[in-house]
């Protein structure tokens, strides 16, 4: 069984590539190269899979689940500038799929089997765009 | 890592087929039968699969999806009718099953090969009817 917790937060960011013109780095991410940066309303889906526990009746503990995207996500990443404020982003571009492979990362940890294994992580960083990463090699 | 784009369009479609009598039609069409047409708002999802790019962090250049299917498939479905203005569809009945198997093959026709994978094609006829098509479902 899959339980799927969501969570928002709110941050800026700039998609260039150090060492490339302006142009260049237009030309690669578009209005997203803007080097005065700019930002989303980011949704994140994180799925756990396992079997709920047989006197709980829950596969994982959701407040424990809440607490865990707080401290590795919305406190971190919330009304900050990705790129200034949230490693590795200073050194890493912030994309969208960099982002989940970074949340990735930081949540795996800490589904290791009594409460879960991470199974998806889905991040729109807009209605119209998400990606999905499932742990496979990035 | 797969990378998810929404596109949207509105266009008029009666589900007809000459295949069937009248009553034939009324009954397995309903509401959609209706000879004068009727539209929705169409909302279609590009899923590609494949490798984050090490250098760009990603798995597929933006701009070139989205010059690709507006091309192909938003810029000629938009805004029209279904039954007699989209070559493709010409003599089919344009029920969402047939116009998402369409889509998909005609992304798939035109997809270049150094491309990720074409993962799947999903269309919202409305909110609540969803349709979805891959190598694998078809």
């Amino acid at each position: 069984m899959k339980i799927t917790r969501r969570i928002e937060f709110s941050s800026s960011h700039v998609c260039a590539l150090p060492g490339r013109t302006e142009a260049e780095n237009h030309a690669l991410y578009g209005a997203a190269a803007n080097p005065h940066g700019h930002g989303h309303n980011y949704a994140l889906e994180v799925t756990i899979a396992g079997e709920p526990d047989p006197v709980t009746g829950m596969i994982v503990d959701l407040k424990e689940v809440k607490e865990i995207l707080n401290q590795e996500v919305v406190t971190p990443f919330d009304h900050r500038h990705l790129n200034y404020e949230v490693p590795p982003f200073d050194k890493v571009v912030p994309t969208t799929e960099n982002m989940a492979l970074e949340i990735w990362r930081r949540l795996a940890p800490h589904f290791t089997g009594a409460n879960g294994t991470l199974d998806l992580v889905r991040l729109y960083e807009t209605e119209d765009l998400y990606v999905e990463y499932a742990g496979e090699p990035a | 890592m797969r990378l998810t784009r929404r596109y949207r369009f509105s266009a008029s479609h009666r589900l007809h087929s000459d295949e069937l009598t009248e009553a034939q039609n009324d009954a397995t069409y309903g509401k959609c039968n209706n000879p004068y047409g009727h539209g929705h708002n169409y909302v279609l999802e590009v899923t590609v699969r494949g490798t984050v790019d090490p250098v760009t962090g990603r798995v597929h250049d933006l701009p070139a999806l989205d010059e690709f299917v507006t091309q192909e498939i938003v810029s000629r479905y938009d805004h029209r009718n279904l039954n007699e203005q989209v070559p493709e569809l010409a003599g089919l009945v344009p029920t969402t099953e047939v116009v998402s198997a369409v889509i998909h093959a005609r992304l798939e026709a035109g997809w270049p090969q150094q491309w990720p994978v074409l993962d799947r094609v999903r269309i919202w006829e409305t909110r609540n009817n969803i349709f979805e098509v891959s190598k694998e479902i078809q």
